[in-house]
Parts: C-alpha cells; sequence; structure tokens
C-alpha cells in the first residue's frame, strides 16, 4: 500500500506534465508550422508563444518532480530505466536545453536577423523532446527495459513500434492540447482570426490523435501483448473507454466553439490515457519487478509521503493562484491596466542608520569570532545567525548611507524637474 | 523476499569495466558549472530585486521601480535557463551514474524530492511575480516575492544537504552493497558537514550575482558618464557583493577545518601534503611532484595552525590511505588556490569598495577600479566552480565518500564520448548566443525590452510614463 502510494504521486506528476508542458510543447509545434489560416503567421507565433509565458516555468517542474520521486521511491527501477534508455533521454535532454535558450532568447530579439533560426529551432526542439520522452513511455510499457546497469538495447529499447508510436502521438497529443488552449486564449484576447485557426487545428489534430491511438493499440496488440491485455481489462480498458469519450466530448466542444469546457475534457482525455497506461502495467513495474519489489523502505516512502504532503499545503494554493490568474488573463502581456502606486508613502527613513551601523559591526564581530575559534556546533550555529543579521545590515547602509550626499549614487540630481 | 529481489537487482548494478569513466566525470562536471552560476542568481537575485522594490515602495522614486523591474525580467531568463540546466543535472544522474542511484537513491533521494517542491515554488511565484507587475497592487506584487526568495534558498539548501551526504554519509546501513536501515531525514539534515558548505554557498550566491551584475555596470562606467539609474544598479550589485566577499574569508576558514576533521585525505591533496606531519606547512602557488610541493612559498607551520588550531597538531598526509584511494593532488590543490587566491582579491576590492563608501560616502571614482569590477564577475565565476572542483575532486575515487567508488557507480552504456562531445557542442552554441545577444543588448542597452523606460533621469517626463504616473 505505502509502496503504491509515490507510484500514483509520480502518476499525478506525469499527467500533470503532458497536459501542461505538452500543450507548451504543442504550442513550439504551431510556431513551424503557423501558416494557412486567416491571421498572419506572425499573429499566430506570437499568440502562441505568449500563451505559455507565465506557466512556461511551473509547467517545466512537473518532469523534475517525477524523476525525483522516482529515484527516492524507486531506485533501482529508475537506474535500469534510465541506464537502458539513455539515448532518448540525452535526445528529450539537448531538446530542453535548446527550447529553453531559444525561448530565453527569442524574448531578447524583437526584430533582428537571427529570429528565424531561434523560432526554428524552438519548433524543432518542441517536437524532439516530446517524442524522445514518449519513446521513453513506450519502451516502459512494452516491457523493454529489463533491471540492470544498461541492460537492455541501446536502440531496439526505444526504436520499436510500440515506442515509435507512442512517440508520434505524444508529439499529436502536445499539438491538439496546445490548439484547443490557445484557441480558448483568443477567445478570451477578442482574437476572432487566431480563434477561428486554432479551432480548425484542434479539430483536425483531435482527429488525428484519435486516429494515432487508435492505430497505436493496433500495434500494441501485436508488439506487447501484456500491455494489449492490460489495456482491454478492467481498470485499463475503463480509462481507454473514458479516455476515447473525453476525446470525442472535446472534438464536439470544439466544434461548438465552447473552448472553455473543451479544455478541460481534453486535459482528461489525455490524462485517462496516462492513467490507462498505469493501470494496464500495473503492478508490473519492469520485467521480473513490480512495483512493491522496487520500492524504498519504509523509512524512505513515509519521508517521501510526508514530504510532498506538507509541500502540497503550499504547491495546491500556490497553483491554483497562478492558474486562476493566468486562465483569466490577469497575466496577460498585452494591454495593461496601471496598477499603479500614486499613494505610495514618501521620504528616505532617517536617524536609523547609527544604530543599524553598530548591530551589523556587534554582529559581524561575534560572528567572526565564533566561527573562528570555537568547534562547536552551537556557537557556529550562533556565529551564523549573526553573520546573517549582520550582512545584510551592512548592505542596507552601503546602499542607502549617502543618498542626500552631492555626488551620491542614487542623489536625486537631476531630478529637480520632478521635486 | 522483497530483500532478495532488492539483493538480486543490486546485483545487477555489479561494477561494470566502463572505458569513459573520465568522460563521465567531465560530463557531469560541464552540466554543474553551467548550472552552478545559476543557482548563485537564484539564491541572491530575488532579494536584490525586492530590496529595489522596497525602496520604490518606501521612496516612491520611480527609478527603484523601473530597476527592479528590469532585473525580474532578467531574473526570469536565468530562472527559465536554470529549469533546463536543472533537469539536465537530474536526468545526468541516472544516465551516467546509475550505480549510485541504484544503491543509493532511496537515502539521499529525500532531499532532491524537496527541492523539487521548493523550485516549483519558486517557479510559480517568480511568474506571478514578474507577469504580475502591471497588474497586482503594489504591496501584493511585492508580498509575491517572498516566496521566490524562501524557495531560492531552501532548493539550494536541500541540494547541499545531499552533497554533505556525499561528502559525509550516514543513516544507512550497508547490506550486500544495498542501503538498508535507511534513515533519510537524519542521514541529510543531522549531518554536521553540510552546514559549512551550505553557508559558503550562500555567500557566494551573494559575492557572484553582485560581481556579475556590478560588471555589466561598470562597463557602462568606463565607457562614459553613468546616468543616475546605472549609478543605482550598481551600487546595490557591488554592495552585496562587498558585504559578502570578506565574510565569505572566515566561512571559508571555517569549511577547511570541517574538512580536516571530516575528510583529512581531500585536505591532504589540497595543500599537497605528501606525508603525515606535525606542524604541517602551507605551500603557496608551485606544483605537486607527486611526492612534494615545488616551487611553492612554504610558510611554516601554518596549516596545522589553521586547521587545528595549534601550530604543532599533526596533519594526515595523502600517505594515510592507498595510492588508489587518494584524489588527484594537482586539480584538486590548483582549484583550491585558485578559490582562494580569487577570493582573497575579490575580498580586497570590496574593502576598497566599502571604505570608499562609508568613509567618503560616494562611489570610487578611479577607472582602475571600475576596470577591476569589470573582471571581478567573470573571476568571481571562475572561483565558484574552482571551489566546487575543490570538494568534488577532492572526494575523488569516492561518489559516496568512503563507501562507494565512482567508477562503480558508472553506467554500463556505451556512447559516452557522443554524448559528452554533444552537450560540448551544444553548450557552445549556447555561449555563443549569449555573448552575442550580450552585445545586441550592449550596443541598444536601454532599448524597448527594458519596457517602461524610466531610463535617465534625463528623460523628458512624456518619454518616461512611469515617472508621470508616480507623480
Amino acid at each position: 500500500m505505502l509502496a503504491d502510494i509515490p507510484a500514483a504521486l509520480m502518476l499525478v506528476g506525469l499527467a500533470a506534465y503532458t497536459v501542461l508542458a505538452g500543450a507548451d510543447f504543442g504550442a513550439g509545434f504551431w510556431t513551424l508550422v503557423p501558416g494557412g489560416g486567416r491571421a498572419s503567421s506572425a499573429a499566430t507565433r506570437d499568440h502562441a508563444r505568449h500563451a505559455m509565458g507565465p506557466v512556461w516555468e511551473a509547467n517545466h517542474v512537473w518532469l523534475i518532480f517525477v524523476l525525483v520521486v522516482c529515484w527516492t521511491a524507486y531506485p533501482v527501477a529508475f537506474a535500469s530505466i534510465t541506464s537502458t534508455l539513455s539515448v532518448p533521454f540525452f535526445i528529450a535532454a539537448v531538446g530542453g536545453i535548446l527550447r529553453g535558450a531559444s525561448y530565453a532568447l527569442r524574448g531578447q530579439l524583437d526584430a533582428s536577423s537571427g529570429r528565424r533560426l531561434v523560432e526554428c529551432v524552438f519548433a524543432l526542439s518542441s517536437i524532439m523532446t516530446p517524442f524522445a520522452l514518449g519513446t521513453v513511455v513506450g519502451a516502459i510499457a512494452a516491457g523493454r527495459v529489463p533491471v540492470g546497469n544498461a541492460r537492455g538495447e541501446a536502440f531496439g529499447s526505444w526504436l520499436n513500434p510500440t515506442s515509435v508510436l507512442i512517440g508520434t502521438l505524444a508529439v499529436a497529443t502536445s499539438s491538439y492540447l496546445a490548439a484547443v488552449y490557445l484557441a480558448a486564449d483568443a477567445r478570451r484576447l477578442g482574437e476572432h482570426a487566431l480563434e477561428r485557426d486554432f479551432r480548425v487545428r484542434a479539430l483536425v489534430l483531435g482527429f488525428v490523435a484519435g486516429a494515432l491511438a487508435i492505430a497505436a493499440l493496433a500495434v500494441v496488440r501485436a508488439d506487447a501483448p501484456l500491455l494489449w491485455s492490460g489495456l482491454t481489462s478492467g481498470a485499463g480498458l475503463a480509462m481507454v473507454c473514458a479516455s476515447a469519450a473525453a476525446g470525442l466530448l472535446t472534438l464536439l466542444l470544439v466544434l461548438r466553439r465552447r473552448f472553455e469546457p473543451a479544455r478541460a475534457s481534453a486535459v482528461g482525455a489525455v490524462g485517462a490515457i496516462v492513467a490507462g497506461w498505469a493501470f494496464a502495467q500495473y503492478p508490473r513495474f519492469l520485467p521480473g519487478l513490480t512495483v512493491e519489489q522496487a520500492a524504498a523502505g519504509p523509512s524512505t516512502l513515509s519521508a517521501v509521503v510526508i514530504g510532498v504532503g506538507a509541500g502540497a499545503m503550499v504547491l495546491i494554493p500556490a497553483l491554483t493562484l497562478l492558474f486562476g490568474l493566468f486562465l483569466r488573463g490577469h497575466l496577460d502581456a498585452h494591454g495593461s491596466v496601471e496598477a499603479l502606486a500614486a499613494d505610495l508613502p514618501r521620504g528616505p527613513a532617517k536617524g536609523r542608520a547609527p544604530r543599524l551601523g553598530w548591530l551589523a559591526i556587534t554582529c559581524l564581530l561575534a560572528g567572526c569570532a565564533l566561527l573562528v575559534v570555537s568547534d562547536s556546533g552551537w556557537a557556529h550555529a550562533v556565529s551564523v545567525v549573526s553573520l546573517f543579521a549582520s550582512v545584510p545590515s551592512a548592505f542596507v547602509l552601503a546602499v542607502d548611507i549617502p543618498s542626500d550626499m552631492p555626488g551620491s549614487p542614487i542623489s536625486r540630481e537631476g531630478e529637480h524637474r520632478h521635486e | 523476499m522483497v530483500n532478495v529481489i532488492l539483493a538480486t537487482a543490486a546485483a545487477a548494478f555489479a561494477p561494470v569495466d566502463q572505458h569513459y569513466l573520465f568522460q563521465a566525470r567531465q560530463m557531469q562536471a560541464l552540466s554543474l558549472a553551467v548550472h552552478i552560476p545559476l543557482v548563485c542568481f537564484g539564491i541572491a537575485f530575488p532579494s536584490l530585486v525586492l530590496f529595489a522594490e522596497w525602496r520604490s515602495l518606501r521612496t516612491g522614486d520611480p527609478l527603484f521601480r523601473t530597476l527592479a523591474r528590469r532585473w525580474s525580467k532578467v531574473m526570469l531568463a536565468l530562472f527559465a535557463v536554470g529549469v533546463v540546466t536543472g533537469t539536465i543535472l537530474s536526468l545526468e544522474l541516472g544516465l551516467l551514474w546509475p550505480g549510485f542511484m541504484a544503491a543509493f537513491g532511496n537515502v539521499f533521494g529525500l532531499g532532491f524530492v524537496l527541492e523539487g517542491i521548493s523550485f516549483f515554488v519558486e517557479a510559480i511565484f517568480i511568474a506571478i511575480y514578474v507577469y504580475g507587475w502591471e497588474r497586482l497592487p503594489p504591496r501584493l506584487h511585492f508580498l509575491s516575492g517572498f516566496p521566490v526568495v524562501v524557495a531560492g534558498v531552501a532548493g539550494s539548501l536541500f541540494v547541499i544537504s545531499v552533497n554533505g551526504w556525499m561528502n559525509q554519509p550516514t543513516g544507512f546501513a550497508l547490506a550486500g552493497g544495498v542501503a538498508t536501515d535507511v534513515q533519510p531525514w537524519s542521514a541529510l539534515f543531522a549531518s554536521r558537514y553540510f552546514w559549512h558548505e551550505f553557508v559558503h554557498m550562500y555567500f557566494a550566491g551573494y559575492v557572484v550575482a553582485g560581481f556579475l551584475l556590478a560588471s555589466a555596470y561598470a562597463w557602462r562606467f568606463l565607457r562614459g558618464s553613468p546616468d543616475r539609474y546605472e549609478r543605482a544598479a550598481l551600487t546595490i550589485a557591488l554592495s552585496a557583493a562587498a558585504v559578502a566577499a570578506p565574510v565569505q574569508i572566515v566561512i571559508g576558514d571555517w569549511a577547511a577545518r570541517e574538512v580536516a576533521k571530516a575528510q583529512p585525505v581531500k585536505l591532504a591533496a589540497m595543500e599537497g601534503l605528501a606525508r603525515t606531519t606535525p606542524g604541517a606547512p602551507v605551500h603557496v602557488l608551485g606544483w605537486f611532484d607527486g611526492d612534494q610541493v615545488v616551487y611553492g612559498i612554504e610558510i611554516p607551520r601554518l596549516l596545522s595552525l589553521l586547521a587545528f588550531h595549534n601550530a604543532s597538531a599533526t596533519v594526515q598526509g595523502l600517505d594515510s590511505v592507498p595510492p588508489a584511494e587518494r584524489p588527484p593532488v594537482n586539480v584538486v590543490r590548483f582549484a583550491f588556490q585558485t578559490m582562494v587566491g580569487i577570493g582573497t582579491l575579490l575580498a580586497i576590492l570590496s574593502a576598497v569598495y566599502l571604505f570608499v563608501r562609508f568613509r567618503h560616502k560616494r562611489l570610487p571614482t578611479s577607472r582602475w577600479f571600475y576596470r577591476a569590477v569589470l573582471t571581478a564577475g567573470p573571476l568571481s565565476v571562475v572561483a565558484l566552480i574552482a571551489g566546487w572542483i575543490t570538494t568534488e575532486v577532492g572526494r575523488q575515487p569516492w561518489v559516496v565518500y568512503g563507501v562507494m567508488r565512482t567508477s562503480a557507480a558508472v553506467t554500463g552504456a556505451y556512447g559516452i564520448p557522443i554524448g559528452y562531445g554533444t552537450l560540448i557542442l551544444v553548450y557552445l552554441l549556447l555561449a555563443g548566443a549569449l555573448v552575442w545577444t550580450l552585445r545586441r543588448l550592449a550596443a541598444a542597452p536601454l532599448d524597448a525590452a527594458a519596457a517602461p523606460a524610466l531610463a535617465t533621469a534625463r528623460l523628458a517626463p512624456s518619454e518616461s510614463r512611469e515617472s508621470s504616473h508616480a507623480r
């Protein structure tokens, strides 16, 4: 029981990564093929790029979360997976570097010659990374990762029918999710041409992803019989059906231009696929290794559960806040509602400098003396606290004290117009 | 039953014959060297940005608001790159060191779980902060920056707790190559070793981020007369670095004493001490020829005095362990001397700055001072990386000190040189792109990307939207 909880947490993380970061990858895909719609290519690219701005970083931390929970709770399984599948993981990693860098760079380039190249790198890496990660999922699902240090095939493990099809499905699903989200965003921003374009794209990609999913089932039947039997019975089957139903519902909603509910049902469709995979292979983790056998001892497992549980108390409200602000458009880069501070208090604080100075000097001397002279842990703790009190005080003084002196860096010289 | 299976699994991770162990280590080192300067910004930048915003809230001076806004954009870009390089590092732990992960993931993994959660909190609030400038009420916006500060510090604390554990492993028992009886909390946080590492790194964060930022503005000082904005930016960045750099010497002394206690062989490698010696000397510069330091300046008894506060204390030499258990002396020693040398120069520069600042209540005027600041940024990064080389290479040949050799941790997969070569190419490409972008930004330092520009106090009010709002 305890052994399964981290696996469930990983599954939640993986589902979140798929529907959130997946849509970011998909937005990258649409920057590669921005044409063919009513809106201009440039507008389409800008829309795709802006839409992921505020949530980009948070979305990609999900992968780190899945990795760290895996290696803590199931160390042997983690090491087997990463060592056998080092090639696709490395491709995903390089894709991640190129993607992150080109995204950061793109923000600095508004109209210069290198822009197209950077955009191209961004789009291609947005396809490369989900494909590689999809093949990893395929390799694990098809049971091609034996337990041990790089015991599986270096290429056959992830370049096989199941893996390649799941990699392709990952790219298609990402693009599909992105199209649905981008249509919803365009509606919110009142961009009708973009809304129309992404509605058509969502419909097309919805059919493509559905067709690929059916093809994947056929391939799995031939290539990975164990997975097939899991997907066609019990909870696995229920999830496959739920995913299909949610997928159809999404198409219907997109067709009727109800984008916000479509966003939710698209998430449901993709989340159900991930859950279906998990049910299909449970309790198998790797060939010859069940989840329970792979699990670390109870002390580690409970530490993970406690750590993640405590983290969730902070993370869930924080994520709710972020996505609440984001989905209601409060973090949009477009337009601006200046909430500026006309009524802010003014005037620098005076008369506190001498006290702060004495605090800084006393704490510095005490901290240094204790750290150098004593060897006891408590003395070191006290000295570190003293240093942490002293150094910021000195910093504030170094920045602030001379603010009324002529020639000081932040004096108000040259600002007489404002005074 | 479960134990039997795990023991079998552990046998599947028996040491392999990996021809490219050295390349695997270099690949990991390269990735760390790229990531670590970003960590410094993660530790220090949020509080500097918040300081600027706090000044703007207190004084109503729009200059500080502009400064905080611009810096926050840089902060977000650096964080985004940090997410990527951090993901690479976590993948590489599995790709390159499966033996280590399989055997001890259950002991130290908790540190990374907690770090992952901190990273999450940081990512969420950094987005709210940076994208919320025009949307959130000023005080709420200011508050939304605090979780970023806390999470940045907490994240580095958790990662360093893992490094502390690798250097002083506790909290488990070994049975047939598998860690059993695992106590993850005390393994990570009851270890005495990690505290000095954390405090040293925390201050390094301010030294590196502060000097790097100051470098950028020092360049403007050298090119012409800096405006009010640039002077304020330089003052904040340089003050942060200058108050941290001298204290770093005291913390470094503490760190060295902890190393002397917990890892005497690492200390012997740092100092090139071949034989266990009472009243051991320190050698400045020079070269370790396999038996002693040649061409160095010897300071008698200083090592004993520094390490044990007793000029005639006996210091363990490299000969206290068999040759196969010694780290590569010259690498460790050269890295250590580089860190100490640069650290000392940075502390002197800081002292000059603080003296002029407090005594004359102005910024230094000498061009030489700004030339020194210009070089201090890159040099501080060199010192940072040299410090990590000292502690990481100094731990060799162990990945878990005294418990597991790095050669027993490495992957059995082929193709490490291909991966390493690719990574070098990609990072070179990135470095090129970064230099190119910086040159562009330098050519037009106050371009539109910097948003509502209160570029200089000399701008006409009509050009400065924010200043007119703040009036």
